[in-house]
């Protein structure tokens, strides 16, 4: 019998490495894991890079994992926010390295990893500073930089309701880089608030297919009113 | 003494806002071209498009009535109107790549009268980058107009001949909304759409120190 549920956090995060590239899903206040990033706050790991779109706000989350000391590499489209003090301070004093990548390039990469393609032409950021001196290529007319995907170790992601087989439905905004990274990364954990029965979710309406998701792990709803702005 | 009154913040949001046609599908950046979507004539359907998920993006909800999970890119809470729909940050992003929004409105440091745009970075030296979704949007939507005041606060023209500030994307810009003058980039340079009264065209080329064409 295929049972992906985890009992708790620490045994849905069991296994990650030193070293490991940390996918991480959520925009804003809406789909971040924070079980999940406080579960790996508290394990002995190192060295670690970590994805998501932003570096965290406030002292909490993913702001807490980068003071914590384990992350050697962000990569992320926007690091600087109004109470992003933690990562700030780290960049600053050369404690962190920073790969800033476009949003959407960050998504599509992310996709590549999870569909197997070795790399992409791009169109966003030609002729700007994020290209670097990555190659470009010129076809029917309109110029594109060569991107490749960014595979992870390990996905943390959060969703709203899943059953035994790892399948996923997500709540609102909230689903943003859940179901992309979902495919990108080794062994993806996701928490959800709810977890039903097989046969319960509509086949129709499932986001992410178990096929995706290794571990699943049941966590309380709380009100998501941290980050990006002060209530 | 100049015998013209600039267009306010709303007056240039209402300007845009005209020119937005039913049924068009469009990305509103952060900041002030949020103002656009409080001009959108009742009776024309447009569909904002959100990039972190969401098309059919409805205004803020009353006070109690935010919902962390339904956020727009600025991270603020919003609401779905009716035929609204969610999809992940991959879909989104292909939507604005693959030429599907029909406009994306955005702010400005710096246009080049061929369209280059300089909106995401000031290049100043220590400060921490952050890009966001300002590349793919710029290049992705079938129109890109750039929303902003004509002068920066020293009073020099942010419309330029070329770019000082880091680029964001090459040739983007199709047109400039601003609160002296509606301008159109092309590759050979500024087209004039509109002005406010009182404001002629050589005054207008003065300003910007560039030449600018009658629309034909």
């Amino acid at each position: 019998m295929i049972n992906k549920i985890s009992a708790s956090v620490a045994q849905a995060l069991e296994g990650i490495q030193d070293g490991a590239t940390v996918l991480i899903g959520g925009f804003g206040t809406a789909g971040i894991p924070v079980e999940l990033i406080d579960g790996l706050c508290a394990m002995p790991v190192r060295d670690l890079t970590v994805v998501n779109n932003n570096a965290g706000n406030g002292d909490t989350g993913l702001a807490a994992l980068l003071k914590s000391g384990k992350v050697r590499k962000i990569i992320c489209s926007f690091p600087r926010q109004a109470d992003s003090h933690v990562f700030d301070a780290l960049y600053r004093a050369g404690k962190i390295e920073l790969e800033l990548v476009p949003q959407g390039t960050l998504a599509e990469r992310l996709r590549a990893a999870g569909a197997g393609i070795g790399a992409f032409f791009c169109p966003t950021g030609y002729g700007t500073e994020l290209a670097g001196n990555r190659e470009t290529r010129e076809i029917n007319g309109r110029h594109y930089v060569l991107e490749e995907p960014i595979h992870g170790d390990v996905a943390l992601i959060k969703a709203e309701r899943g059953d035994r087989w790892g399948n996923l439905l997500y709540r609102k905004s909230a689903r943003n880089f859940g179901p992309v990274m979902a495919t990108a990364a080794r062994l993806t954990v996701a928490s959800v608030h709810d977890i039903v029965e097989l046969g319960e979710l509509d086949p129709e309406a499932i986001v992410t297919p178990g096929i995706y998701v290794d571990r699943i792990v049941k966590i309380e709803r709380r009100a998501t009113t941290a980050g990006g702005f002060v209530r | 003494m100049a015998n013209y009154r600039p267009r306010s913040r709303d007056e240039l949001a209402q300007r845009i806002a005209q020119d937005i046609h039913e049924g068009a599908y469009v990305n509103l950046g952060i900041g002030m071209p949020t103002l656009v979507a409080n001009y959108l004539p009742p009776d024309r359907e447009v569909v904002l498009h959100s990039e972190n998920g969401i098309l059919g993006m409805g205004p803020a909800p009353a006070e109690g009535d935010e919902d962390y999970d339904l956020i727009n890119a600025g991270k603020q809470p919003v609401t779905l109107l009716p035929g609204g729909a969610y999809f992940h940050h991959s879909d989104s992003f292909a939507m604005m790549r693959g030429g599907h929004l029909d406009i994306c409105v955005l702010g400005a440091f710096q246009v080049s009268a061929t369209g280059d745009l300089a909106n995401w970075s000031t290049g100043e030296s220590g400060a921490i980058p952050a890009v966001g979704g300002a590349m793919d949007l710029a290049i992705g939507a079938k129109q890109t107009w750039v929303m902003t005041n004509l002068l920066t606060r020293n009073g020099d023209s942010k419309i330029v001949e070329q770019c000082a500030y880091p680029l964001t994307g090459v040739g983007c810009v199709s047109r400039v909304y601003s609160d002296l003058a509606t301008l159109e980039c092309t590759p050979r340079g500024l087209v004039l759409i509109d002005l406010v009264p009182g404001l002629d065209k050589a005054e207008l080329e003065r300003i910007i120190a560039l030449p600018i064409a009658d629309a034909a």
